[in-house]
This record gives structure tokens, sequence and C-alpha cells, in this order.
């Protein structure tokens, strides 16, 4: 990986604009008792989770088990009902203020990418930066640029999305949430969506990006990621975290039944 | 595999490379297209052959009645009158001044011409694709281009007094607009709201200037009850237009709102006007504005019906964006809410302009729908463009059947000419657009 390569000869911004802001708090993401409803649907019952700077967690678990929601319940895309969650010392509340700032912090990737259709590449990328962090376009472009380069896709930075592969889509989106310095990272199936031979390339971007020292929290089945990269990997199952370990005591020695029921399932 | 008939050999290298050929006769040339696109089928045969029967049954007597037998000059109508004349251009020509600007005062009439030029200028320069300067095109348009054109047309000074309006008509309401209207522009074409404010406050002041130093321009006042023809269409429909599609999207986004105040107000003005015919609107704007306010202040009769014929269009303006804002997906929101965008900015950056390009079709559908609905503003006595071809034709000099026709056609003429050039434009940016963005 080149140092912040500057290959266009164009004006450097400040360094510390490219990399991710440090975390205040040792605690990254602190969950006490979290509980959801959906109507009268239970999906999250007694979340406890504590996530420390710098950890990867790795989170699965058969379709339906509310792992989607735990991880939207840490930007507030859905809203628990019960419980504390605290992100970077801030907890979250109703007030509105607070989730814009959690949310600039906590970057994003989705399954289906969720890129903007109508913007470019770039502007995809330079979009928060200009209306959220209300930086000159200029600079926004350059730490767009940085981020695409870091993706390994700065060739593409005029196409419209719809013109892109999904694993260059989803890598954009990757860049798209980095170029705002998240203290967080959460990732939600980021490949599912995605031909075998894209998910690679998408890994690896992930990779290089855990081996950086990024907070992630990551909802996936690539259970080839999980051993190599997570700290330790959460099981849920109907709303609850049913086991956490370590990769290796978790794929070699699981404990609760439904544990190895769906490894069984899925390492076959 | 081994049962497997060969017909040819199974290895095959190429040696030389094939020659380009011209396409057979029949592919190409006016004979097979008239053969491919008129004659493909039986069945099409047919009906290409009547189309051609109804052609040259209804085409020559119509190319007669319009060019041929009619007349182009005259004084007056007894040549008009005369047995086997056609259309009667020469009366159109003598009343196209009334036509265009009704009971204008004639020699005033340089100020509608001012008006109309420019803003013509304007619209087709802010509408012109990859025009430089678009934006300031529209920022003039909306926001100079109105008050300088109320000053113009009517004589008056566009902001009667310095700072506060002491009396007149609607004067706070007018000063309550433009800075609404400068503010919300700003807001559009630069990112900071200081900006906005700042130009605002400028614009605030600019205009009260302006308006004290109007009079020392000395132009007469041209009351609008002497205002017609085309250039109140025109004025109607641009009103109408410009100001459906704004509020026809805040009323979309309040049907759509989380608050069930704002919902339920927009549900209710929504289905309330349109389960009420036009006329009916115009009629109650007419009658019901004035009693709303205090008399000094009663409304203009000109700027009721503006206000009926906007409303109305904005509702149905309303549905149709609401339509484009339903077709956006969900992991759109989720998208620009995770990247911290506020909802305001979610809309205008990423739901709406998505949205918007979705539902052209609509949008240009209402606005032709208002186009011609504006004749009705003739109901509350307005002297609108067919009113005015109404009123021509009762004129003795000019009476006879085929004179009364040509009004009525050139008219036609009209409507269609704007109406048709409007749907022209839209599918040429629904294809601008589907060419740059989709796959
Ligand atoms: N907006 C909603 N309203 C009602 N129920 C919902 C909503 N969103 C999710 N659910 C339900 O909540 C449960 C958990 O959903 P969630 O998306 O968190 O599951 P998941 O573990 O991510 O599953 P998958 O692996 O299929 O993505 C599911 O049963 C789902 O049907
Ligand atoms: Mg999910």
């Amino acid at each position: 990986m080149p140092p912040a390569a500057n290959d266009k000869g164009v004006a450097m911004v400040a360094p510390e604009l490219l990399k991710p802001a440090p975390l205040t708090s040792p605690v990254a993401v602190e969950m006490t008792k979290v509980n959801k409803w959906y109507g009268n649907f239970h999906v999250l019952r007694d979340v406890d989770l504590e996530v420390a700077r710098g950890e990867k967690i790795v989170i699965c678990g058969p379709s339906g088990s509310g792992k989607s929601t735990l991880i939207r319940c840490i930007n507030r895309l859905e809203e628990h009902q019960e419980g504390r969650i605290v992100v970077d010392g801030v907890e979250l509340t109703d007030d509105l203020g607070r989730i814009d700032e959690i949310r600039r912090d906590v970057g994003m990737v989705f399954q289906h990418f969720n890129l903007f259709p109508h913007l470019t590449i770039l502007e995809n990328c330079t979009l928060a930066l200009i209306w959220v962090r209300r930086m000159p376009k200029r600079d926004a472009d350059e730490i767009a640029m940085h981020y695409l380069r870091r993706v390994r896709i700065p060739e593409q930075a005029d196409k419209y999305p719809g013109q892109l592969s999904g694993g260059q889509q989803q890598r954009v989106a990757i860049a798209r949430a980095l170029c705002m310095s998240p203290k967080i990272m959460l990732f939600d199936e980021p490949t599912s969506a995605l031909d075998p031979e894209m998910v690679k390339e998408v890994l690896e971007t992930m990779e290089r990006l855990a081996s950086d020292g990024m907070t992630m929290l990551v909802v996936t089945h690539e259970m080839g990621f999980a051993r190599q990269v997570a700290d330790r990997v959460i099981f849920m199952d109907r709303g609850e975290i049913v086991e956490m370990n370590d990769p290796e005591s978790f794929f070699t020695n699981p404990r609760h039944e439904r544990t190895k029921l769906f490894l069984g399932q899925i390492l076959r | 595999m081994s049962d497997a008939i060969r017909t040819s050999t199974p290895i095959f290298v190429r040696e030389s490379m094939t020659a380009d050929r011209a396409p057979p006769v029949s592919n190409a040339g006016p004979a097979a297209w008239i053969r491919d696109n008129l004659f493909p089928t039986p069945l099409s045969s047919v009906i290409t052959l009547l189309a051609l029967l109804f052609l040259a049954w209804a085409l020559p007597p119509l190319v007669r009645w319009l060019f041929i037998d009619a007349i182009w000059s005259a004084p007056n109508g007894d040549l008009c009158r005369a047995p086997g004349a056609g259309a009667c251009w020469a009366y159109v020509w003598q009343k196209l001044g009334f036509f265009m600007y009704g009971s204008y005062p004639r020699e005033e009439v340089w100020r509608v011409n001012l008006v109309l030029l420019s803003g013509a200028a304007l619209v087709v320069w802010m509408l012109w694709p990859d025009a430089r300067g678009r934006g300031g095109a529209a920022l003039a348009f909306f926001t100079v281009y109105p008050v300088l054109a109320f000053g113009i047309l009517t004589g008056s000074a566009p902001f009667p007094t310095r700072w506060l309006p002491t009396s007149g008509t609607g004067q706070l309401l007018w000063a309550f607009l433009y800075v609404v209207l400068i503010a919300g522009a700003g807001t559009l074409f630069y990112t900071g709201r200081l900006t906005a404010l700042a130009m605002a406050m400028i614009g605030f002041v600019a205009w009260a200037e302006i308006g004290a130093w109007w009079p020392t321009l000395g132009l007469s006042h041209v009351g609008t009850n002497l205002w017609g023809g085309i250039f109140v269409s025109l004025l109607v429909a641009t009103v109408g237009i410009v100001f459906s599609l704004p509020i026809g999207i805040v009323l979309a986004l309040g049907r759509r709102s989380q608050m069930p105040i704002v919902r339920f107000l927009s549900v209710l003005l929504i289905e309330f006007v349109r389960g009420v015919p036009l006329i009916t609107v115009l009629v109650m704007a007419n009658t019901m504005l004035p009693l709303f306010v205090p008399q000094d202040w009663s409304p203009d009769r000109l700027l009721r019906p503006l206000i009926g014929v906007a409303l109305f269009s904005a509702v149905y303006m309303a549905e149709v964006v609401r339509g484009g804002l339903q077709a956006i997906p969900k992991g759109q929101y989720e998208g620009a809410m995770a990247v911290g965008l506020s909802w305001w900015q979610m809309m205008q950056l990423i739901v709406l302009p998505q949205a918007l390009v979705t539902v052209i079709p609509g949008i240009v559908n209402s606005f032709i729908a208002l186009f011609k609905d504006t004749t009705l503003v003739a109901i509350v006595g307005i002297f609108d463009f067919l009113k005015a071809v109404e009123t021509a034709r009762l004129d003795p000099v000019w009476a006879g059947p085929s004179i009364s026709t040509s009004g009525y056609v050139f008219a036609a003429f009209f409507y269609f000419v704007f109406c048709f050039g409007m749907s022209r434009y839209s599918l040429m940016m629904e294809r601008r657009h589907a060419a740059g963005r989709k796959r």
C-alpha cells in the first residue's frame, strides 16, 4: 500500500483528514439489556454487548434472527425501546442532534450497496463531506479520490453506479463510508448479493481495513473471513445472543446446541 | 458421445477474413421501407389504404380552406363573407393586437412586449440543456423578473414604500413572498444558510430602494382590468406552473410525513381541492379570498384566479410527485441517513431528484392540462386569449361564420404549439436522463 499517493499532482489535503478519527472512549459500543419490538414481535431480547476500540466482531445466525436489526440500532436506523446503547461515550436517545452526530461517526455498508444512482461515483463519495462536513468541493474530491484509490477503483470515479459491477459498487460503498472518517464501521451482509468471483475483492478490501485498526461489526456468513479477521464471533438466534467466543473456539468447539446445528448446516 | 454422427470436420481455422458487403437491395431504400412499414401484412395494407383514402378525402378541402381560398388581407369582412371564401387570416391579422394584449393601452404595449420577450429569453436560457449560467437565469427568473415585470406592467412601484408598506393591495404579502422566494432560491443555489439569509436581506433592501425610485420612471398606471389576451393567458399559465410544482412537492412530502397533523392537513387540502371542479375553485377564490383579508388588502381581481389555478394544479402535482416518491427504494433513505444527511438534505439531494425525474411525464402532463385550463379564468371575468377571440368575433365589421372559425383555428394553433412544445421538451429531458444515468 503506497502512502497517501499523490499521483495526479494535486495539492494534498491535511493528512489527518484521511485517517479515521480516533475513538475517544476505549469502549466503542456498549449495549445493555437492549430490547426491541416490531409491533408485537420481539426482535431483540436483552442484548448485552461491549465492543472495544479496534475490535472486529463478526455476527452470524439464521435468517430473521435479528442480526441486521442489531447493527442498525447502533446508528439508529432502527430505534430500540428498552435498554441502553452507548456509542463512543454518547448514549443514543431521542435527541436528534446527537443522532446525526453518531451517524457521521458510524459508517455503514449495506447488502444492496444503496449507492445513489443519479450521482457519479465521485459525487456519491463527496456528498456527505460537502453537505454534512461542509467541506469545500476540492478538498472533498481529494479525500474521495484517496479512498477510491484505497479500494482500488479510482478510474471509475466519473461513472454512474449502474455502470459498475456489483463488487465494484460495494467497494464504492465502502469508500463512501470511509470518506466520513468513521470511528466504527458496520457491515450488513456486504457480500451476500455478489457473485462468487466478486466476493473476494470486497473481502480483501475489508481485511485491509481491519488491519488498519478500524473497529468493525460485520454481519456475514463468510466463515473464512470470520476466522481470519474477527476477534470475536457472535451467534444470534431469535433475537438473542446465543454464543460469543473467539473464532478458534467458536468454530472448533461450539458449545450451544443451536450453534452446533447452525455451523453444521453452513460448514457442511 | 461416440454415437454422434459428424457432418463436418471438427477442426477449423480461418485462413482469410471476410470482406464487408453491401446489404441485399431488399433491405434498404425507399421501396423496402414502404413495403416493410406500410404493407407488411394484408391487414396492414388494408389499413394503410383506408388511411390514404381518408387523407385524400379530408386533406384537399382543408388545405384549400386554410391556404388556397384563404383571405390574407382585407380592410373589412366583406371579402371573407363572399361565397367560397376560406379562412379569414386578414381578420386574425387585424385583431392580432387585441388577441395579444386585450385592452392594454396601445401606446403602452411596448411594456408588455418587453416583459414577454425578456421572460421568453430567460425561460429559454434556463431550460436550454448545457447552457452556461442556467442557475443564474433561473434565479433571475424566479426573483428579480417577477418584481420588475409587475412594476413595468402595472406602472406602480413593485414595492411601494421604503421598508414597511403602509397600505394598498397586499403589500406585506408581496414583501413576505419575496423574502421567502429569495431565501429559498439562495439555499438551493448555495450551500450555506448564511448566504441565503444575506441574499434575502440584500434582496429586501434592494426591492425597497427600487420601489422608492420607481415612480420617477413616470410609467402610467395600467390596471389589471385592462390586461387581456395571449399575454394574460401566458401570465396565468406561467404563474400556475411556477407555483404548482413547489407547492405540489411540499404537499406530497406533507402527505408522507411522520407528523400526523402535517399529514392530515395535506390530505385534507389535496382531497378537498381535488374533489371540486376548477370552475368552483375559481369562483370560490374570487368571492371568498377577499373575505379572509382586511378590505384594504383585498387581493387584486387578477391575483385571485392566479391563486386558484396554482392551488388547483398544485394538488394534482402533489399526487404526481407522491407517485415518484413511492418509487424510491427504502435503501436510498437508509444510505442517505447512514452518511449523516439531515432529513431536508436527504430529500433535496437524494430523494426528490430521483423522484422528480421518474415522474417527468406526469409533471408535464399536469403542466399541459394547466395550460389549457387557464381558459377557464374567463368565468371569473379575466380577459384571457380565448375570451378575446370570443369577443372579437362580435365586431360587426368582421362578423361572419368563416371569420369566427378562423379565430378559433388560430386559438387552436396557439394552444397546440405550446402544448406540443412542452411535450417535446419533456421527451428530450427524459432521454437525456435515461442516457446519462441508467446502465
Ligand atoms: N420493519 C419491520 N417490521 C416488522 N418486522 C420486521 C421489520 N424488519 C424486520 N422484521 C422482522 O424482524 C426479524 C429480524 O429481522 P432482521 O432483518 O434483523 O433479520 P436478519 O437476522 O438480518 O436476517 P437475514 O439474515 O435474513 O438478513 C425478522 O423476522 C423480520 O421479519
Ligand atoms: Mg439481515
